[in-house]
């Protein structure tokens, strides 16, 4: 039993990381940018949006495991976004009814989720195929990997744009904000140079 | 004449100032993925103006017609986006029977237009803001593929001549298309705050 169990545990060790630097969906996939550019004027907002992603991710991953023996090919896609839709409309009413100004904040963005390249893509190439745990963990890994790149972006663009994380002052009195930072500009920039510096990281490791 | 004044405004306004590439981030991922050449992206707009105008119309109606009156707006995520891809599988259909040649250039891009968050984002923002008449709904809808079309032919003139320019090599691809497009924001900056 011992030998059997081993390969699995180190299995799902690899699906849950994969998530997080070698398959990470913004910066390797690149997948689900319109959420990642819109909402990560401010860490608060990206990582509300994160926890979304991740909710919206587990639950429609289980549904689709669980039925993926059911499904018809030229009906796969349509089934996935209407399970997806589903959760989706889920976490919109739970963020309105207990976080309405988080809510208001992120507006359209949230039933936007149901777009999100990211939670297709993993329906389709993890969950349809993989049993139940597999396609749990894999979810997770990829949540985990879309929250933290989005809080990365979040926290370099709060900084420089008013000089604050998670609305907490770290810079000193004499830092002069830059207000391009939160706006579109400012989010095009900063992604296609965080990109650069993951071809550069990868390159030198390879 | 007060109604013709209001609608151009609209046009306008969602065209150039509210352009959903640069201030809203939508449809990201077919901008990045198809403006590689002008006449690839030139069809790619077109196809969504089409799709975009078509489920932007039906939302509005189903939306203020249907759901509102049954006090179903919960399901309105759903709805909207069944409507959407029933709008792609339509033109799909139509394409593959008319125009066979530009079915077989598009590919994989067709269906995927299903899951363009410009799409789904422009029916989200018309309900958003309260858009109570048909003909803005209209307008505003087939405004949006407009701009969109305009936004990715820029691009991708752009990128035809990026090719011959000598990038960096960690910022070929995605990273260079990215900045680009922020300089392009920048400039479409400048249009903020003309209407309203």
């Amino acid at each position: 039993m011992a030998d059997e169990s081993q390969p699995t545990t180190a299995l799902y060790k690899q699906t849950l990381l994969a998530g997080l630097w070698r398959e990470n969906p913004v910066f390797r996939l690149l997948l689900g940018m319109c959420p990642t550019l819109a909402v990560t004027a401010a860490v608060k907002p990206a990582f509300t949006m994160g926890c979304c992603v991740i909710f919206v991710l587990v639950c429609s991953n289980i549904i689709v495991s669980l039925m993926r023996n059911l499904l018809k090919p030229h009906l796969r896609i349509l089934m996935f976004t209407l399970t997806i839709a589903t959760f989706v409309t889920i976490a919109d009413l739970f963020l309105k009814a207990f976080v309405p100004r988080m809510s208001e904040t992120l507006g359209p963005y949230v039933p936007l989720i149901i777009v999100n390249c990211i939670i297709i893509c993993r329906a389709e190439a993890c969950a349809s195929k993989n049993p139940l745990l597999v396609s749990i963990i894999d979810a997770l890994g990829m949540g985990a990997g879309f929250t933290l790149t989005l809080c990365v972006l979040a926290s370099i663009r709060e900084l420089l744009s008013t000089g604050m994380i998670f609305e907490v002052q770290v810079m000193p009195d004499a830092f002069v904000p830059w207000a391009a930072m939160s706006m579109p500009v400012g989010a095009f920039i900063t992604l296609g140079l965080l990109l650069g510096l993951v071809n550069i990281i990868s390159r030198s490791r390879s | 004449m007060d109604m013709v004044t209001t609608l151009l405004l609209a046009f306008i306004s969602i065209v150039i100032i509210n352009n959903l590439v640069f201030t809203k981030f939508l449809g990201i991922c077919p901008y990045l993925g198809v403006s590689g050449r002008i006449d690839m992206a030139f069809g790619m707009g077109m196809a969504v103006t089409f799709v975009v105008t078509l489920s932007g119309t039906m939302t509005w109606m189903i939306d203020n017609w249907i759901l509102m009156k049954l006090g179903l707006e919960v399901t309105r995520y759903v709805c909207f986006i069944l409507v959407i891809a029933g709008a792609v599988q339509l033109v799909e259909m139509y394409v593959r029977k008319f125009f066979p040649s530009l079915y077989d250039s598009f590919g994989i891009f067709l269906p995927l237009i299903t899951t363009n968050c410009a799409i789904l984002g422009l029916c989200l923002f018309i309900n958003l803001w309260e858009v109570d008449s048909l003909i803005e709904a209209v307008v505003l809808s087939f405004g949006a593929g407009i701009g969109f079309t305009m936004a990715i032919c820029i691009m991708a003139g752009i990128r035809e001549n990026l090719n011959l320019a000598d990038v960096p090599d960690c910022l070929k691809g995605a990273p260079i298309t990215l900045i680009t497009a922020g300089l392009l924001a920048l400039a479409f900056m400048g249009f903020a705050g003309m209407i309203r």
